[in-house]
């Protein structure tokens, strides 16, 4: 099961409709362990495709490098599909390379970069096996209790 | 040449769980085989068809080696080696 901060649920989605026809893509850092998906950051995507996303390779490795400073790991690994539904591709699965990160799919097939509901669907990829996990969106307490 | 070098959560299979394992050698290529003498298997996972595989990045003191060479890239004492699988799919 995936746990999310509404606030963190909104921005994937926003980031989503906002890179719509080409596909968006991101992270969610969360302390090592934790299984908390905390710090969104959304990430260029190098291949600037509706069909494909990749990480640039410098920007990867400022992104690691910054979350093993802070103890962080990636717990949410996300990107968007543009055309097709929010199930990862033969090439997600094969590419899958997070053990222990929740891959998150968003599908802005239906409205693109217009308002309305996208599939916001989460899976564990683990040497090629797909698990769909269920999704569930917190209210965001820090917020709160600032 | 000895350097470390970081080895990201999926090939740690092949570190024991190590997050960080020291590797001999003076080009990326003698290193990878060094990797291979004691970590075996995990040069396959780096390298395909003799060279190094699309979606593996491994940088060398912050560059991809991709600038420096590619397998004949330079090692030097104490360079800081790291291998990070890309984020990629479609």
């Amino acid at each position: 099961m995936l746990s999310i901060y509404q606030a963190t649920y909104d921005a994937i989605v926003a980031h989503a409709k906002r890179d719509h026809p080409d596909e968006a893509c991101g992270i969610v850092a969360g302390p090592e362990g934790s299984d908390r998906p905390e710090r969104l950051v959304e990430m260029v995507n190098a291949a600037g495709s509706p069909t494909f996303y990749e990480f640039d390779s410098t920007e990867l490795l400022a992104l690691y490098k910054e979350m093993w400073a802070r103890d962080e790991e990636p717990v949410v690994v996300y990107h968007s599909h543009t055309a097709t539904e929010a199930y990862p591709s033969r090439t997600d699965i094969e590419l899958a390379s997070e053990p222990g990160a929740h891959y998150v799919l968003v599908s802005t097939r239906e409205h693109g970069n217009n308002e309305g509901p996208v599939e916001f669907r989460s899976y564990r990829i683990i040497d090629g096996e797909v698990t769909e996990e269920d999704v569930v969106v917190a209210p965001d307490l820090r917020s709160s209790t600032a | 040449m000895t350097v470390e070098v970081r080895i990201p959560t999926i090939l740690r299979t092949y570190t024991g769980g190590e997050k960080a394992v020291s590797a001999a050698g003076s080009s990326l290529s003698s290193l990878i085989d060094d990797l291979e003498a004691n970590h075996p298997g995990i040069k396959g996972r780096l390298i395909e068809a003799g060279d190094l595989r699309r979606f593996v990045n491994i940088y060398v003191n912050d560059e991809d080696v991709r600038f420096l060479g590619g397998l004949e890239a330079p090692i030097s004492d104490g360079d800081q080696v790291v291998v990070l699988p890309a984020v990629a799919g479609g």
